[in-house]
């Protein structure tokens, strides 16, 4: 379909969007943007090759039903809205499920290595939260296959040429652009309030300069890096994402938190040891004997303690990523059980499936990528040896506050400008970045499909967005563009003057004191005279932040990366408040977001004098979506009803057998199949 | 008792200037490996000497050897520094010793140990590195795939355009355009797609043509270096035969 604006502006520029980040969620934009006709510049802090979506591991959630157990698009609906404990707004969510068996299609018409079954069809396996097999995996690298699908698609579209409304080739233009090692500085309005382009900075040469856009997406990843050390990738700071909540965009949900089950404690990251690992058997255990000094792999069966298996009988080593983190993190931490004295750590062990060469084989064939990780960081076999693993910080299910519009069916509307849409209009925001379709629990394997679904919505609305009676960046005075840039230019020579005598911190040490305030305080039980703590925290690091020294003061037209580390630093200390304050507003337990005081298990609970003591999740005062806005004096929270307009909330119990979508709304064979499929496991 | 602390001789400098070493002396943590030695120096910038310098700049993202943004010259060898333990099992060095890091040598330097990698991606460019679908909309299922193919095709996937097979090739460099053992490596991946085959002839002119596989001198260093242990000789070989039946008789398929 023709764009009805034309592809060229009066004064001969191509008008293009601009899609800042290159994982999955920005290339899917890119490539939608593209099939619509409109040329895209990517923004991106790394090669989009070296995305943050590389580290993705286990697998993408399709209910294909390839292994004829009954598994539909809507029980996937309903496992992943009540595994997000009923906070994420329904429509989006049913879009996405009804989406993700076409996504895998076209992920495997790309020419993604999926494992196979012997028939040549995809192979798909077992992951957390529900009981069917659900998810297509290719090996235990799925999301670096994933993102090289993609980055292959949008390569393509960078040596395919602009053709102008008559179909003749504008010389010299290529439909996607990248600007790669750019960061983001600013995003640009008109005096109408409408986004019309960013600022980036060249990390290679420093310099600064405007990028128009008739539509700006933000698809930028989580915020990982707050917490110093987690399962992120070094680059997710969440920079453009707080430099847009500084400029009035909504930042919502930031106090969800996913701490991933199983990680592998290093000096300088978590390494990740995929949920895959127990979707194909591998089980979780400590020694019953807290003096066990023994290696795992000598301890008799008797003498382990599969807590999970023996808490949770029916999922098990499978239970949503909170609970089984929170498990861990009692047993561990509360109960002193260990893998052996001295080490806070739990075993995680896939030797029972490598007995024989074959076995070991097949294995390998499923889970090589991930197990080489242990192998290389952990330096010991876990195909002989059970790995010692521990939780750590994984995905924020906090966001920008998107929009979206309601089809006839409760579905998602495709096409509608409103989709993806934060609150500045014209700006955009898609995958992690966004806080759409988790709610207060991301369920594994739904991060690489919410990744996609988010960019084949972005995309068209984008493209619908353009189409508006609003006029277009390219055919306005260039005055507001470098305005802009100059602001940007002169802020980041700001920072050259940050030198001698008074700036006295550095502010990667100050990172690494806020990242300890909040990986201790604020990840898997949060305590309110805690939280406290942190804000008062927060609030002395923002003045030592006023005191951090450049430490590089290379004249500009070269790479320095502490003076850009400045600006990171900045975002980082404004979304570490929007997380904590919002943490301690939020007085209940919901998905990731859990105060022992509300567990009525927990003798906090019962020490508790407060209202609401052991009261678990509080529907009646809480089912409401955070909205963080950014002013002077720290964030200004407000809150959204939940539309929860297909599936009622209800409890959440993984313990029993009995299936829960039984009693919501999906079809009576479906609820039967997975019912039998309960009573066989 | 004295904290164990290593060495680090780094090669500096921006760009096409001068270079200059630099020592610092790094505590060493449990499980530490070069980046997070590299992460010390920038938290304390200040040498061996005790002269306070600026941080040294590097590159990195994934930090688990997925991403292949990290890869620098360790000790003479290219290789990722994340995956590069200093102590434990596979530790590179003792409390005491000296680590030696450069920026790899076959790329234009940014700063310090950040190189830029372009080359690779246009390379990628040059041997239509994809499968050429129809669009994005559905389509239904794609073609089906034999496990035994799938096993060749996913190791071959893993290529990271890390950069360690060309910076180990001496027949890669500034005189010669030869693309790389990887390029190769994924021409023969999509040509064995039952899709990708469709357009196996177009990718196999891509690497008969100057720079391509006839540059390649058979040093075999690429194997050999490749963090993900892709078998690019094997691949070079398969697709020295066909380049050759295509060269020998593509002119009757035209």
């Amino acid at each position: 379909m023709a764009a009805k604006v034309s592809v060229k502006s009066k004064n001969g520029k191509v008008r293009r969007a601009i899609v800042v980040g290159g994982g999955l969620a920005g290339l899917m934009t890119v490539i939608k943007l593209c099939e619509a006709g409109i040329p895209v510049d990517i923004i991106s802090l790394v090669p989009v090759k070296r995305s943050h979506s590389v580290c993705a591991q286990g697998g993408i959630n399709a209910s294909v039903n390839l292994k004829g157990e009954g598994d539909s698009p809507s029980i996937h609906m309903e496992e992943t809205v009540l595994g997000g404990d009923f906070l994420a707004n329904q429509p989006p969510v049913k879009g996405m499920a009804e989406a993700a068996p076409g996504i895998v299609f076209m992920l495997d018409r790309m020419g993604v290595p999926f494992n196979r079954t012997p028939e040549g069809n995809l192979d798909f396996r077992r992951f957390g939260g529900t009981l069917f097999h659900r998810t297509a995996f290719s090996g235990a690298t799925t999301g670096q296959q994933l993102l090289y699908a993609l980055d292959e698609q949008v390569r393509r579209y960078e040596t395919m040429d602009v053709t102008d409304d008559r179909g003749v080739t504008i010389p010299g233009e290529k439909m996607v652009r990248k600007f790669e090692f750019w960061d983001m500085c600013d995003v640009i309005f008109d005096d109408n309030g409408i986004v019309r382009g960013i600022i980036a900075q060249d990390l290679k040469t420093s310099e600064i300069r405007a990028f128009m856009g008739d539509a700006v997406c933000l698809a930028t990843g989580g915020v990982g890096m707050v917490y110093g050390r987690s399962t992120n990738s070094v680059i997710n700071t969440g920079s453009a994402a707080a430099v847009a909540y500084r400029r009035g965009a909504i930042y919502s949900n930031g106090e969800f938190i996913q701490v991933h089950p199983t990680a592998i404690p290093g000096a300088d990251k978590l390494r990740l040891i995929s949920e895959s690992v127990r979707g194909e058997g591998g089980r979780v255990w400590v020694p019953r004997d807290q003096n066990d000094k023994r290696a795992g792999k000598d301890i008799p069966e008797k003498e382990r303690y599969y807590f999970l298996e023996e808490r949770y009988p029916a999922y098990k080593n499978l239970v949503p990523r909170d609970i089984a983190s929170r498990e861990i993190f009692k047993t561990v931490v509360h109960e002193g059980y260990h893998t052996r004295p001295g080490v806070r750590a739990a075993f995680l062990d896939v030797t029972h499936l490598a007995k024989t060469p074959s076995a070991k084989q097949a294995l390998r064939n499923k889970l090589e990528g991930v197990l080489e990780i242990y192998e290389k960081f952990a330096g010991e076999d876990p195909y002989e040896n059970p790995m010692e693993i521990f939780p750590a910080v994984h995905y924020s299910m906090g966001g920008l506050w998107v929009d979206f519009e309601q089809d006839a069916r409760g579905s998602l509307k495709i096409g509608s400008p409103k989709n993806a849409m934060t609150n500045l209009p014209g700006l955009f925001a898609t995958g992690e970045a966004d806080y759409q379709y988790h709610g207060a629990n991301r369920l594994g394997a739904n991060s690489l499909l919410s990744c996609i679904y988010g960019g084949m919505v972005t995309g068209p609305a984008m493209a619908s967005w353009r189409e508006g009676a609003h006029g277009s960046a390219f055919d306005m005075d260039n005055g507001i563009f470098e305005k802009a840039a100059q602001r940007a230019r002169d802020e980041f020579e700001g920072y050259y003057k940050r030198t001698g005598g008074s700036y006295t911190e550095n502010a990667f040490k100050l990172h690494d004191e806020l990242a300890e305030e909040m990986l201790v305080k604020v990840t898997v039980e949060r305590k309110n005279d805690e939280l406290d703590g942190v804000i008062a925290k927060i609030a002395e690091f923002n003045e030592r932040f006023e005191k951090c020294a450049v430490l590089d003061t290379t004249p500009t037209g070269k790479m320095n990366q502490p003076a850009v580390f400045l600006r990171h630093m900045r975002g980082m200390l404004d979304l570490a408040e929007v997380i904590v304050r919002g943490a301690r507003a939020r007085d209940e337990n919901r998905g990731a977001h859990y105060k022992p005081i509300f567990d009525p298990d927990r003798k906090e609970a019962k020490e508790y004098a407060g209202e609401g003591a052991g009261k678990g999740r509080d529907d009646e005062n809480w089912l409401k979506t955070t909205m963080a806005r950014f002013t002077k004096d720290g964030p200004k929270f407000d809150y959204e009803k939940v539309d929860i307009s297909l599936v009622k909330p209800r409890a959440r119990v993984y313990k029993q057998a009995s299936m829960d979508a039984a009693k919501g709304t999906i079809g009576a064979t479906d609820a039967k199949t997975a019912d039998a499929k309960q009573a066989s496991t | 008792m004295a904290q164990d602390t290593v060495t680090l001789k780094i090669k500096r400098g921006s760009g096409s200037g001068e270079s200059t070493w630099e020592e610092f002396s790094v505590p060493l943590s449990p499980n530490a490996n070069v980046i997070s030695c590299l992460m010390e120096v920038r938290k304390n910038p200040v040498t061996k000497g005790g002269a306070s310098t600026t941080p040294v700049q590097w590159d990195s993202c994934c930090l688990e050897e997925v991403c292949g943004a990290c890869t620098m010259v360790i000790n003479g060898r290219a290789r990722q520094a994340c995956s590069t333990m200093v102590n434990g099992p596979h530790g590179i060095a003792k409390s005491g010793e000296t680590i030696t890091i450069e920026p790899m040598t076959k790329f234009p330097r940014v700063r310090d140990l950040v190189v830029d990698r372009s080359k690779m991606f246009e390379a990628l460019k040059r041997v239509k590195a994809w499968i050429q679908i129809d669009g994005s909309h559905e389509l239904g299922a794609g073609p089906r795939v034999a496990p035994k193919d799938q096993e060749i095709m996913y190791p071959l996937s893993r290529c990271m355009t890390c950069g360690c097979c060309v910076e180990s090739c001496p027949n890669y460099n500034d005189h010669s355009p030869f693309i790389g053992p990887f390029a190769i490596s994924l021409v023969r991946m999509y040509n064995m797609h039952p899709s990708g085959k469709m357009h196996a002839g177009e990718r196999l002119d891509s690497i008969m043509s100057e720079g391509g596989i006839a540059d390649c001198g058979k040093a075999q260093n690429c194997v050999k270096v490749c963090p993900k242990a892709i078998p690019l000789t094997e691949s070079i070989a398969v697709m020295g035969r066909e380049t050759l039946k295509r060269a020998l008789f593509g002119w009757l398929l035209k």
